[in-house]
């Protein structure tokens, strides 16, 4: 299954990507984890941006939404929505609103 | 004739300055990078072409980039800094043990001789070394191991390892900095490494002169005389005579001996430069005024630069990388501060004159001299 996955700006420029989306190939289960797993392999620069390399958790300022949901606390080997599987929604990859300097 | 080029890291991106050897005419480019936070840029001393920047952000992570024009082009490198082993605790804030974690590289240190051997100093504090130019890195695990590693806490900066000074005439001794550890010496390239801080004096601290524990803000060595240190301490501007060995306080009739960067001219092993900051809780200098202290008889009598700096409602700061030195005939010194400025002094620091003025703030300068 093809799967979207929307990216934000400073990730697109690392994986030297010009839309706003990619996508990845992959069988079912279609989970948050599997995605990340085939997203970091088509693009190893990548690694570490969305999750941490050794607790392999979320960065805490990354959100996952699919569908109009925020999956972002959902287990990441939850099943994805049907529309994300089958590539009518992307998962979306944000960086969340937090201010900062 | 001799040009320089120099590596300027802000807040949200990074600059790279470009002049002939009078210094007078600037080319700016960038942002490179534009929106993450630059910590840290450094050339290779043996191929000026390969430069090591750090690159990061609150979102994202950890990203090294690197490149090999000069500064023109950059790809990204390996980003993965794992500790090694099991990572154990330090002390945090609130006295309790806490997990190793890394957050991001604080400092990147070309190998003098070789352009593929490179350093980071990270936070959490370790030391990390790549030898094939970026592509893997593992730690040096002797430091972090030290028997006083569990006890080492995080200034209010975060516990970052900040400075590594490679001794030219050993490649064997390195010294690296860390704020609130101190300073740790190796003899065995890494392997082994000890404090070395005695005659630092801590208020803050229950027991004052302790081995660790100690906020050293930045480490200066001129390379002709590699077992000559110079300290910028959280307070007191310090001097170590025997490779860290002993120090004692250097910091004369400073205005205020806080402050966090120190550096020593090019050519003089005993001219020394530090900008003075009014204290821990005001960070910024004495009356509004930006001045550049210099001492010619390596501390304790300095004399204040101000020509051509703001001597009236300046509130800038100097972060501990942002001050750097070329190798011209006549020395130049150049500072950034956090309100965007980059400065020069083509003259050994007697006038002063700004690079750029509106750059984010800047967290890193660092020079190069081109033939």
């Amino acid at each position: 299954m093809t799967i979207r996955v929307a990216l934000p700006a400073h990730l697109r420029n690392l994986a030297k990507v010009s839309s706003g989306e990619v996508s990845v190939t992959l069988d079912a289960p279609i989970t948050i984890r599997r995605v990340i797993d085939a997203l970091e392999a088509q693009y190893p620069k990548l690694g570490g941006t969305v999750r941490d390399y050794t607790t392999g958790q979320r960065r805490p300022f990354i959100r996952f939404f699919a569908c109009e949901e925020d999956w972002s606390h959902e287990s990441v080997d939850t099943p994805l929505p049907e529309k994300v599987a089958d590539g009518r929604e992307p998962l979306l990859i944000i960086g969340a609103i937090a201010g900062g300097m | 004739m001799s040009k320089v080029r120099v590596l300027v890291g802000t807040r949200k991106g990074a600059f790279v300055l470009e002049a002939d050897g009078k210094r007078k005419n600037w080319e700016v480019n960038g942002p490179f990078f534009g929106g993450w936070e630059l910590y840290h840029l450094k050339g290779s001393p043996a191929d000026p072409n390969r430069i090591y920047a750090s690159q990061s952000s609150g979102w994202f992570g950890q990203q090294i980039q690197r490149s090999n024009d000069g500064g023109k082009t950059w790809e990204p490198v390996n980003n993965k800094f794992v500790y090694d082993g099991v990572p154990g605790t330090h002390q945090w804030y609130d006295g309790t043990p806490h997990p190793w974690e890394f957050k991001r590289v604080w400092h990147l240190e070309p190998s003098l001789t070789d352009p593929d051997t490179v350093y980071a100093g990270v936070e959490d504090a370790a030391l990390f070394k790549s030898i094939d130019g970026g592509q893997s890195w593992n730690e040096l695990a002797g430091l972090r191991g030290h028997g006083s590693g569990p006890h080492w806490s995080p200034g209010a900066g975060g516990m970052g390892l900040h400075t590594i000074i490679l001794d030219p005439s050993d490649p064997n001794r390195i010294y690296i900095a860390i704020s609130a550890a101190g300073t740790f010496r190796t003899d065995d390239g890494g392997v082994t490494w000890k404090p070395v801080n005695r005659g630092l004096v801590s208020e803050f601290l229950p027991e004052k002169t302790a081995e660790v524990g100690h906020c050293v803000h930045h480490v200066a060595m001129h390379p002709a005389r590699p077992g000559v240190l110079f300290m910028q301490k959280h307070w007191d501007v310090m001097r170590s005579d025997d490779a860290g060995e002993n120090w004692r306080e250097v910091s004369g009739n400073l205005p205020t001996d806080f402050g966090f960067v120190i550096d020593v001219h090019a050519h003089e092993p005993e001219t020394l430069y530090v900008v003075p900051i009014k204290s821990d809780g005001e960070h910024y200098p004495p009356d509004g005024k930006l001045r550049v202290y210099r001492s010619r008889t390596g501390g304790n009598e300095w004399e204040p630069l101000a020509n051509g700096l703001p001597q009236s409602d300046c509130y800038v700061n100097v972060l501990r990388d942002a001050m750097s030195v070329d190798q011209l005939d006549e020395c130049g010194v150049y500072f950034g501060t956090t309100g965007g400025q980059v400065y020069c002094s083509s003259d050994a620091g007697d006038t002063w004159a700004p690079v750029v003025r509106d750059l984010p703030a800047v967290l890193s300068v660092e020079v190069q001299t081109l033939a």
